[in-house]
């Protein structure tokens, strides 16, 4: 087709979807039937008149149109579920109808190539339908058993070169789930750890989790290349985080020329930044002093000034922390906790990390009671009890010192008597 | 296209091995089939990273499109003559449909889309939920966003200080316990709100998450600024005869979560009804009935999710509207708290974006550069944020324990006769 006939054709396309205000429920936009024509945007976009042929908040697609017929059918009337074997639901109507969801792990870092595979996938047993959940994991809906057999078998047998699943099935039940994390080295300015990299050792440690029922509850991992924690772990059963060690550099040469200097002021939640004047070949030039005593290295002044970099590779590290959930179930949501931090940073595999995470799955596997999530279990048990268990060396590093620190101190008698109560006064002073 | 040059990666390679689908051998098997130079080179950086141990992108970057102020994330390398195809590796962030529904002629389109304009890296999806597109150089914006919008009918969501692109659980698309239509609510107010979507104007972000039931899956309570959870406030429903059939082991408990591992025979005495946070249900054992006194019940959904064939949430159903949840960065983590317990909502939800638009506007108004509306709330109070701010009446729910120091602030209005007092005529009644 001719440049201009494919503009007409689009703006036809366009007209459609204005009549409805895009809301295309029972049909697909048809706009999605054209194929992909590469040159137009030139022909479309011009620099100097930007206005002109602009399209702008119009949303993401209507959902309605990208769920299959059955589930359009079958919308709010789902009577009940059953996990038919690790990843995957099968899911009942009142309608009577059925389907079975089988779940996948992703990497969430991949290739177009490998989402057309998906569609591949998705286009053989799924009429093109295909959804992903909010733990990056990729879903297949199929209505009959024939079908689901294929798509596992079919599934199962989709490798990389070097043997890895492209698609392996699990993230349901009493398993771990993907691991929900941030972009790390590959993307991002202000880590401290990478996450891909970082994910994909862990994974392939505890890879048998993700496709069984094994563990007393869900358990939730999730990974944080930074404080800033794009991942939001802090609710997590097991979660990692990168963390910054170093003050914050203060380029005096060129801070007030990339920097709004009271913002980087402002930009410390202790107050640990002033600014200050100083001399460079003559020259007064405004800049900052970081009081590093003060400093806890949360890099909000490297996010507000380009000229405050604050990553090291020698003294970044990470920090494990466990027991968060925002389920209700049985109990409120709660925070994970620190338990265990200065963990080196050892790409490309992890091994100091890959171990302590692998190690307190594996207690808590073996102690905890059926339902009980990682940070209940440790409730019950007692936090002195789970680092006896997990041979985690309790260190000053765990005992709050922020904003509500106050409430973490242990204030009644209630203990549990682990090795770490002595019997003599002496005993409890640090041995030099 | 000229030769592709490719880069040693040995560590990077590691990650080669393993169970868990390798992001490295999809993107160097991408990039040898489409002769992607920039695939080898974030590879070959991402290697240098793993060397140093530190991330290799610069600082920020302002990019965009025009007349938009988010939706795309400036990148650069600081490596610009070793990497030369990801010296610029920009972010587009492309609003997910809610639920992340998808159809393959829809994913295929975006797909060849991104391969023309950029590096055909993706994730599905980033943290907030947009699909995220790595890596276009900067004359590639516009013309991508175009094609997005022309040929695809398709937005990029939130980045900065606006609001961010809202998401949801699966909702009543797939689960039997969504209590009311998440992506009707998210699709409504994405596209009610997209100004505040694309122009930031905001003190920093802001998030809204729909999550169908008190299971939290989309973890609103944790990540989202305002938080709605669907609940309910009539009976659980029951079928005594299934409950019967869980008790006599004819049904998997928990729909077969736990099928990996032998937790002996189902009881409901220990599995259920001791564990009920509430300790509001009662199994009868001579009549073979289980009881609930609903009127206690705090919807933990444990019950439920035990015995999801027997027992199903009640048909009265409406959204617990918590407010404030955030992580890390600034001021510490928080959780979202009550802000109303039960509202009835319906489509267009007026009533919810008025009360939207209260809280922006007084959050724009006082709220600090970088404070999440969540910190603003600790900084006033959750009594004056209540009371002052939005004229909500304050009630239990709004705690879960009063404060314990009776250091209250009164207002001078609240006090009989004010605050003005007539100091001759105090030492009148009491003489130096």
């Amino acid at each position: 087709m001719a440049d201009e006939q494919v503009i007409e054709k689009l703006k036809e396309l366009w007209n459609k979807y204005e009549e409805i205000e895009g809301k295309f429920k029972d049909e697909m936009d048809p706009v999605f039937d054209e194929p992909y024509y590469p040159g137009i945007a030139e022909k479309l976009y011009n620099p100097d008149k930007p206005m002109e042929n602009r399209i702008t908040d119009i949303g993401p697609p209507y959902f309605w149109q990208f769920m299959p017929p059955i589930i359009k059918k079958n919308f709010g009337k789902w009577k009940s579920h059953r996990i038919i074997r690790p990843g995957v639901i099968k899911r009942v109507s009142e309608t009577g109808d059925v389907i079975y969801v089988v779940r996948c792990g992703t990497p969430r870092l991949e290739t177009v190539d490998y989402i057309r595979e998906i569609c591949d996938i998705a286009d053989k047993y799924c009429d093109g339908y295909v959804r992903w959940t909010t733990r990056n994991n990729v879903e297949f809906i199929v209505d009959s058993e024939e079908k689901l057999n294929a798509l596992i078998e079919d599934l199962e047998n989709r490798k990389h070169p070097n043997g890895s699943y492209k698609y392996p099935i699990g993230g349901t039940g009493a398993g771990v789930s993907s691991i929900v994390h941030t972009q790390g080295w590959i993307h991002c300015h202000t880590p401290a750890i990478d996450a891909s990299g970082l994910v994909k050792s862990i994974m392939d440690e505890i890879f048998d989790y993700f496709g069984s029922h094994k563990l007393p509850a869900k358990t939730k991992l999730a990974l944080a290349c930074c404080l800033n924690m794009c991942g939001a772990v802090h609710c997590s059963d097991i979660a990692i985080v990168g963390i910054h060690r170093k003050p914050p550099f203060v380029e005096d040469d060129r801070i007030s020329a990339v920097c709004e200097i009271p913002l980087a002021v402002a930009a410390c939640p202790l107050g640990a930044v002033r600014p200050a004047t100083v001399e460079i070949e003559g020259k007064k030039k405004k800049t900052v002093r970081v009081n590093v005593e003060r400093c806890m290295f949360c890099g909000n002044c490297y996010t507000m000034c380009p000229a405050m970099p604050l990553a090291d590779g020698e003294g970044d590290c990470i920090t494990i922390v466990v027991g968060g959930k925002v389920s209700n179930r049985l109990s409120p949501p709660k925070f994970s906790r620190v338990v265990l931090t200065g963990i080196p940073n050892e790409p490309p595999r992890w091994p100091t990390t890959v171990k302590w995470i692998k190690r307190i799955l594996e207690v808590y596997a073996q102690h905890a009671n059926k339902y009980e999530r990682v940070g209940v279990w440790i409730e019950r048990i007692g936090w002195e009890r789970f680092f006896e268990l997990t041979d985690i060396p309790f260190t000053e590093k765990c005992i709050d010192d922020y904003r509500l620190a106050y409430t973490t101190y242990r204030t009644t008698t209630h203990f549990k008597f682990t090795k770490h109560v002595k019997t003599k006064l002496e005993d409890y002073y640090i041995q030099k | 296209m000229g030769e592709i040059k490719k880069h040693d990666t040995p560590m990077v390679d590691e990650l080669k091995k393993g169970r868990w689908p390798s992001f490295v051998d999809d993107i160097y098997t991408y990039g040898e089939k489409h002769k992607k130079q920039a695939c080898f080179d974030i590879m070959g950086q991402l290697e240098l990273s793993y060397q140093h141990k530190e991330t290799h992108w610069k600082h920020g970057g302002i990019v965009g499109v025009f007349g938009y102020g988010g939706g795309v994330i400036g990148r650069y390398s600081d490596q610009q003559e070793r990497f030369p195809a990801i010296w610029a590796f920009h972010t587009l962030r492309v609003h997910h449909p809610a639920a992340k529904w998808y159809h393959t002629k829809a994913l295929r389109k975006l797909c060849d889309m991104w391969e023309h304009r950029g590096s055909g890296l993706v994730n599905f999806h980033g943290s907030t939920g947009d699909i995220i597109l790595l890596g276009a150089v900067t004359e590639q914006l516009e013309y991508t966003f175009y094609d997005l919008t022309h040929q695809l009918h398709w937005d990029l969501g939130g980045s900065g200080s606006n609001l961010r692109s809202p998401a949801c659980c699966m909702g009543k698309s797939l689960c039997e316990w969504a209590l009311f239509d998440v992506q009707d609510m998210d699709y409504e107010l994405t596209m009610y709100f997209q100004d505040e979507l694309h122009r930031p104007a905001f003190p920093y972000k802001f998030k809204f998450k729909f999550s169908g039931c008190p299971l939290d899956c989309v973890a609103a309570v944790a990540r989202a600024d305002l938080s709605f959870v669907g609940t309910w406030r009539d009976d659980i429903k029951i079928d005594q005869e299934a409950v019967r059939a869980y008790v006599n082991g004819e049904i998997p408990p928990n729909a077969g979560a736990f099928s990996d591992r032998d937790w002996g025979p189902f009881d409901i005495k220990k599995e259920v009804i001791d564990l009920c946070p509430a300790k509001c249900m009662y199994w009868d054992e001579k009549e073979q009935k289980l009881y609930i006194d609903n009127k206690e019940c705090v919807r933990c959904m444990h019950c439920i999710a035990v015995m999801p064939e027997a027992l199903k949430p009640g048909d009265d159903r409406g959204v617990c509207i918590l407010i404030g949840s955030k992580s890390v960065i600034l001021e510490g983590a928080q959780l979202s708290s009550i802000l109303a317990p039960f509202v009835k909502v319906e489509p267009p939800y007026d009533d919810i974006k008025d009360l939207v638009y209260k809280i922006w506007d007084y959050w724009m108004e006082v709220g600090k550069n970088r404070e999440r509306v969540g910190e603003l709330m600790q900084r006033i109070g959750l009594n004056r944020f209540l009371v002052d701010v939005l004229g909500i009446e304050p009630i239990p729910q709004h705690i879960s324990i009063p404060r314990s120091e009776p250091y209250i602030f009164w207002r001078e209005e609240e006090v009989p006769g004010g605050w003005k007092r007539d100091l001759a005529e105090f030492r009148k009644r009491h003489p130096i």
